[in-house]
């Protein structure tokens, strides 16, 4: 068996999030394609991409502004589906809290769905890595979906400037979401939370500025937490 | 067309704003556990806003004026039915893009 290094390591954090790129590609190319049919320049749709790196809460966003939701309800929702990097970032901080403040700023930038679904894996079958080694470990599974975030933005960027606007996209976002929704769906609390939201934003639709949404989704949040906490007694 | 002062809010405010909740607690709070009820609650916050966000959409596609249109519903549940099935995203996007095309056509 070879020693372990760190550059070791870091290629075993590459394999780990390779795999991930089947969702990255699809969502990446998806997202340059939409932005750029909404209006949005190049430099705007992978501004876009670099500043937020969060591609659910990308979509959202771009489909309000196209509804013309006024920002602050478009901001609120889209950080509301980013409300579980706060999660990400605590469960992550036992195994990299000890990180010079420079790579824990670095870290927590690159710290997406699938860098933290790979790591968080990784370090609990692992727990005797060393610090440098779960770094090293991190930006491995960064390194095959990160920069391929931004590169299929821009390749689906350029596809939207070939189609013609108009060739029946509006329904390519529904689809996504729907696409992202059903692997999310993992348990029974997860399902009742999905069908709660489902629901009240459909009885909630009569609500001013998108507001019905919002709403939606936090009785969906609190049906699915009761649930999971009914089902553990 | 989006308002250029919008979309310049929303891309800058949303990348700091993620940023910061990436940061939180890596960077700022440190080793300290959530409490569990608010992590139990957190867990649910994409699988209940994705659906919250889409129900509509799906119900009353902007495309048809807000009619409610079988073919959209039809391709809506074949992306939804795939994806539960075979776990596979790309499956589920192109099932539920070819199920809008041919009910297009057949319902249009």
């Amino acid at each position: 068996m070879a020693a372990p290094t760190q550059s070791s390591d870091y290629w075993q954090g590459v394999r780990a999030g390779l795999p991930f790129l089947l969702v990255i590609a699809p969502f990446g190319t998806l997202f340059g394609v939409l932005a750029t049919e909404a209006g949005l320049n190049l430099f705007e749709t992978l501004t876009f991409s670099v500043v937020v790196i969060a591609g659910a809460a990308q979509f959202v966003s771009l489909q309000m502004l196209q509804e013309h939701v006024p920002a602050l309800i478009v901001l609120a929702s889209a950080l509301a589906v980013n409300l579980r990097m706060a999660m990400y970032s605590a469960a992550i901080t036992p195994h990299l809290g000890g990180l010079p403040l420079w790579k824990r700023a670095l870290g927590a930038y690159f710290l997406i769905d699938q860098t933290y679904a790979a790591s968080a894996l990784h370090f609990e079958r692992h727990p005797g890595k060393t610090l440098s080694q779960k770094f090293a470990f991190f930006l491995g599974t960064m390194t095959p979906t990160c920069p391929p975030w931004y590169g299929f933005t821009l390749l689906g960027a350029w596809l939207g400037e070939a189609v013609p606007a108009d060739f029946g996209l509006d329904f390519a976002l529904p689809i996504a979401f729907l696409a992202m929704i059903a692997p999310a769906l993992r348990t029974g609390a997860h399902v009742v939370a999905a069908f709660t939201a489902t629901l009240g934003a459909l009885l909630l639709a009569w609500m001013p500025y998108n507001l019905g949404v919002l709403c939606a989704a936090a009785l969906g949040m609190i049906a699915g937490a009761e649930t999971e906490r009914r089902m553990q007694k | 067309m989006i308002d250029r002062t919008d979309l310049w809010l929303v891309i800058l405010g949303l990348g700091f704003g993620s940023y910061t909740l990436r940061f939180l607690f890596l960077g700022l709070v440190g080793n300290r556990p959530l409490p569990e009820w608010l992590t139990r609650h957190l867990r649910y916050t994409a699988v209940a806003m994705m659906p919250a966000l889409v129900a509509p959409l799906v119900a009353w596609p902007a495309a048809t004026g807000g009619q409610t249109d079988p073919a959209r519903l039809l391709a809506a549940a074949a992306t939804l039915g795939v994806g539960l099935i075979s776990r596979n995203v790309i499956l589920s996007i192109l099932s539920g893009a070819v199920t809008l095309v041919a009910g297009s056509y057949w319902f249009g």
